[in-house]
């Protein structure tokens, strides 16, 4: 069984009038997202969508937007507590 | 909080074969050599941080470092500094020769450190200016980690730097198959997964964690006790343990069978199936009937208690999944936490009434 998590929630969002093709956010993406056709990327399976901001990164076209962070509950009760951004410190304790 | 670290610069944990006494001065001379078989230390240390300890010191000096007998031909392979990270890109790298550039990802590895920034842009082309890479290949190519591109980007590192980065799979195991197809990588090794073994693997850290916080739990319980009228006793602390390993261990586990999308709703379902299937069994072992007068507050201060224990451990469990997004996890947060804490404080007030009323 596969795992998907919620649906219609990601902020991913493609410029098609800016992309040229290059595929460079297919070769990035870890979840396959995006497919090709007629020489532009299309977001096919947004549901899929972590947003990492692999592909926003590195498109040389500047046509992906996101939002990108951690899909980690730890670092959003981090972030509020510390009244930061959702803060990805792994590390145990205070010390490190 | 101090900003300073309390790690040492550099680690010595590393079974790095010695540079020898070369006294070429060519290129890349001094990069250390990288052994691409782990020794038994290599796999005890894997153990040991898989348990929590010492993870946060476990890296290498990040640099220049060479597999095999390299040339200025051979190909540039970029990691983290983090070493089990490190050991399981060189062991899958025997009878290759080539170059590996690490990182200095504060002992952290690939994927996470791009989250951070810290795998990224900037160190990527400090590290190709230190290691000389222009001088030291003829090639103007670098392999990374796909993992790694949430962090790089790869245009402003081939316009300064003038290295054009491809990026390899997203398994250390496949980086063979990977050069031997002309650097292509299948959609296969593009896809990220998260299979039974991996959700395994990670579940002893969170477990780990919340049994250090439960300590304390233990202690307040204990205080509690001198002036209850019926005791906290091993009977509640192994009802409470086995909440914690529904949702640390078997909620991770069990994942895609859970019915469900969020990972609170998936916890709180099999903490509320373990509670009452717990409370039954002992009520069938004992022959007392929990819908007594006596009974009813412990038993429905536990339903509400520890299935927001389970959630909550399987909700945190979405930073070491692979699939979701912060956009996802900020709804999830959303929705269940106040739930959670609710519920479990409804169901602790029952409780003390119980322990005190006896």
């Amino acid at each position: 069984m596969a795992l998907t998590y919620l649906k219609n929630v990601s902020t991913l969002a493609l410029d098609t009038d800016k992309c040229s093709g290059c595929a460079r956010c297919g070769e990035v993406c870890p979840h396959a997202v995006y497919t090709f056709a007629s020489k532009k990327a299309h977001i096919t399976h947004r549901d899929r969508c972590i947003e990492c901001g692999a592909c926003a990164l590195n498109c040389p076209d500047n046509a992906i937007t996101v939002n990108a962070g951690v899909g980690c509950a730890a670092a959003v009760i981090t972030g509020w507590i510390k009244g930061t951004e959702p803060s990805c410190d792994c590390t145990d304790d205070s010390c490190c | 909080m101090s900003e300073e670290s309390c790690c040492p610069p550099q680690s010595t944990c590393c079974s790095l074969d010695a540079a020898g006494g070369s006294t070429l001065r060519a290129p890349g001379a001094e990069a250390p050599a990288v052994s691409t078989s782990l020794t038994f230390a290599d796999r005890f240390g894997a153990c040991r941080v898989r348990l929590g300890i010492g993870r946060n010191n476990y890296k290498l000096e990040p640099g220049l470092y060479r597999v095999g007998s390299p040339n200025d031909d051979s190909p540039v392979l970029v990691s983290a500094n983090y070493k089990l990270t490190f050991d399981t890109l060189r062991k899958n790298l025997q009878g290759l020769d080539c170059w590996l550039l690490i990182l200095d990802t504060k002992g952290i590895n690939v994927w996470c450190a791009a989250g951070k920034g810290t795998f990224g842009t900037a160190e990527l082309l400090l590290r190709i200016e230190q290691a000389g890479l222009a001088r030291l290949v003829s090639h103007r190519q670098l392999v990374l980690p796909q993992l790694g591109a949430p962090g790089v980007d790869s245009n402003e590192v081939a316009r300064q730097s003038g290295f054009r980065v491809v990026y390899g799979p997203v398994r250390a195991s496949d980086i063979k198959q990977f050069i031997a197809s002309g650097f292509k990588a299948s959609p296969e090794m593009r896809r990220v997964k998260f299979t039974l073994r991996d959700r395994l693997v990670l579940t002893p850290i969170e477990l780990g964690s919340v049994l250090k916080i439960s300590l304390i739990a233990f202690g307040v319980l204990f205080l509690i006790n001198l002036f209850a009228a019926r005791p906290f006793g091993l009977f509640d602390i192994a009802l409470y343990l086995g909440a914690v390993l529904t949702g640390a261990v078997l909620t991770p586990l069990l994942l895609p069978l859970i019915p469900g999308r969020a990972f609170a709703w998936k916890g709180w379902l099999l903490g509320l199936i373990y509670t009452a299937g717990a409370l039954w069994i002992i009520g069938w072992l004992t022959q007392e009937s929990w819908f007594t007068p006596e009974s009813w507050l412990l038993a429905a201060g536990y339903l509400l208690l520890l299935p927001a224990c389970s959630s909550y451990l399987a909700m945190n469990f979405t930073g070491a999944s692979t699939y979701t997004s912060p956009s996802g996890v900020l709804k999830e947060m959303r929705l269940a936490l106040p739930l959670i804490i609710g519920s479990a404080a409804v169901g602790a007030v029952l409780l003390l009434i119980k322990t005190f009323k006896g």
